[in-house]
């Protein structure tokens, strides 16, 4: 059974089509990952899968039931994390849990243990007591989560987890992510970077004015951009033309030199090369202060995609 | 992330029924109990406006309104309560707007419970803030030396019936809570109407000694009827009609108001 299903869906506000016919195919126990540039309708289409807005056109079905007439079924499996943190800033964390435990129908002791549980298994006992006004961007984000996961889902829905998180906060939500997926529940996310989209997710639809412009792995999509970039510089300016020969022998013609700086670089369809070349290097004892791949990002595929810099839509951020 | 942990809480079998309607309702009046606890400020906020007008209106015109201080605060008292209640109504459509911007809404309606419960819940929430809040105002006027002529249980049925005609108009803000976009816009809407609503009463002055039409505008204001009947009930001189009046208002505006607010709240946003 695929856990989400749609054909042609649509959602219109006044004259912005915000989701303009989508069909999307999400595997069960997959995650999925929706990128697209801000005003994309990244949003519009997780609420109408959430059941929180119907839509005007196509159909929907999440986990087997149909978002409009079996709205009750898909609530009682999915779980929803919004775009802002959707937690009361008045009350604690321990307190936010409880309440939603309380809601799913736990005892009132039963609320205060699994409220615990989950306060430990995100790092969030020493704020557990504090009002949510005072957390962390970071950590508001992680008792969002955790809120979802009070009951485990079959289904969860991450819209843009990461935006404004600082490197470390990020990387916590990416390992939160990995784990909820590993358990077996189907994650689909939202984001605006291809990076996030890379780490996390099994396959990626790119979408952009409300309609599906590209679908796949991420390593398909980067290879449509032509793959990641390779940036060597070379300790040793003097071995800087060794280098050049070295590189283009593993990735062919396509070396772009700067000079001044010793550093080369080169599109590299094929990541597994990358190593082949450091130990090249290496072997002809070039000493090298970076070697790094930098992925394509959203813009890249962009603009291989639609042959446009993706552009935001959306004047200001809808919070409705 | 500790991944033991990690897997412990995802891998829990735990998966109750959901919140009756009943107790989904009551765990979010829970909720809103909280929030009085964590920001009492909100609530000091809505009665030092009303404590300052009893001591400024007592004893700057106490004498020249009603002969002395001490008789005036007699009359003022029942009409303050009424008024600090009635300006509170506001909080519920704050609330419920902040809730919306905030994004929680779509929390609560995401989930497999009731979904009227975040309102009522909210409701209910809001009856204990109002009461709180007589208590408080009642207690200062206590101390400055009002004394209720029906004893407490006078002044707990004039608190019953303020709570009764507060939650109507709290249906009122709930829809303007879900039409405008920020809990600001919220409150300037809202004052639009309650400034008048309280100042054009029998609150602070008898209606006897205004202009003939007025006095017209005057009785017919709700809030009027509200405060004859609220200072009736805790003097032990209630006037059935005003309290009929007072019951039947209620009634009108839940009736209409109600049922339109909850279409906008199914309705999606
Ligand atoms: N409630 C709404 N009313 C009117 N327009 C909306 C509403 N929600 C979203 N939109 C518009 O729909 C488009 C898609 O928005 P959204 O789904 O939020 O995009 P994303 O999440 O990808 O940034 C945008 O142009 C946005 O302005
Ligand atoms: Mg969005």
């Amino acid at each position: 059974m695929l856990a989400i299903e749609t054909s042609a869906l649509q959602k219109h506000f006044a004259d912005t089509k915000a989701v303009n016919g989508i069909d999307l195919n999400v595997a069960t126990g997959s995650v999925f990952g929706l990128l697209g540039p801000n005003g994309a309708g990244k949003t519009t289409t997780i609420r109408m899968l959430a059941t929180l807005l119907k839509p005007d056109g196509g159909t929907a079905r999440v986990l087997g039931h149909d978002v409009v007439r079996e709205a009750d079924k898909v609530r009682a499996k999915v779980s929803l994390t919004g775009q802002f943190a959707s937690v009361d800033e008045d009350l604690t964390g321990q307190e936010n849990l409880v309440m939603i435990s309380r809601l799913l129908g736990f005892s009132w002791p039963g609320a205060r243990a699994r409220a615990k549980e989950l306060l430990e298994a995100f790092e969030l006992e020493e704020a557990a007591g504090r009002q949510v006004r005072a957390f962390s961007g970071g950590m508001r984000r992680r008792l969002d989560i955790a809120a979802s996961l009070v009951v485990t889902p079959e289904l969860l829905f991450l819209d843009e987890p990461t935006t404004g998180l600082d490197p470390r906060s990020r990387n916590q939500v990416w390992d939160i992510v990995r784990a909820i997926a590993a358990e077996g529940t189907t994650v689909l996310l939202t984001t605006q970077y291809l990076e996030e989209a890379d780490h996390l997710a099994d396959r990626l639809a790119v979408i952009d004015h409300g309609r599906l412009i590209a679908e796949g792995s991420s390593r398909e999509l980067k290879r449509s951009v032509g793959g990641s970039t390779l940036h060597v510089q070379v300790a040793d300016a003097g071995r800087h033309m060794d280098a050049l020969q070295l590189l283009r022998g593993v990735f062919g013609d396509e070396v772009q030199e700067d000079r001044e700086a010793a550093r080369l670089s080169v599109r590299v369809a094929r990541e597994e090369l990358a190593p082949q070349a450091l130990s090249a290097l290496a072997a002809a004892g070039i000493t090298v202060n970076e070697f790094a791949l930098s992925q394509p990002t959203l813009d890249d595929v962009f603009f291989a995609l639609t042959g446009r810099a993706a552009e935001e839509e959306a004047q200001k951020e809808e919070a409705a | 992330m500790s991944n033991g942990s990690m897997h412990k809480v995802l891998s829990s079998e735990l998966r109750p029924a959901p919140a009756s309607a009943i107790s989904a309702a009551l765990t979010l009046a829970w909720r809103a109990a909280l929030k009085i606890k964590h920001v009492p400020f909100q609530l000091f906020d809505v009665v030092v406006f009303p404590i300052m007008s009893t001591v400024m209106f007592t004893y700057l015109f106490g004498g020249a309104l009603a002969g002395s201080t001490d008789a005036y605060l007699q009359y003022l008292v029942p009409g303050i309560v009424v008024q600090t209640i009635v300006f509170l109504t506001v909080y519920t459509g704050v609330g419920l707007n902040t809730d919306i911007t905030k994004g929680l809404f779509d929390r609560f309606r995401s989930l497999p419970i009731w979904q009227p419960a975040p309102i009522v819940g909210a409701l209910i929430g809001d009856l204990m803030r109002y009461a709180l809040a007589a208590l408080v105002v009642l207690a200062v006027g206590l101390l400055l030396g009002f004394r209720p002529d029906a004893g407490v249980i006078g002044v707990i049925l004039a608190i019953a019936l303020m709570l009764v005609f507060a939650s109507a108009v709290s249906w009122l803000w709930i829809i303007v809570g879900m039409l405008v976009r920020t809990p600001e816009s919220v409150m300037t809407t809202s004052f639009l109407l309650l400034f008048p609503m309280t100042f054009i009463s029998n609150i602070f002055v008898d209606p006897a000694t205004m202009p003939g039409w007025l006095q017209t505008v005057v009785s017919l204001n709700p809030v009027t009827h509200l405060t004859t009947a609220a200072r009736g009930l805790m003097h032990g001189t209630a006037v059935t009609t005003d309290i009929l009046w007072v019951l039947v208002a209620a009634a009108l505006v839940t009736v209409v108001f109600a049922p339109i607010a909850m279409r906008m709240y199914y309705r999606e946003r």
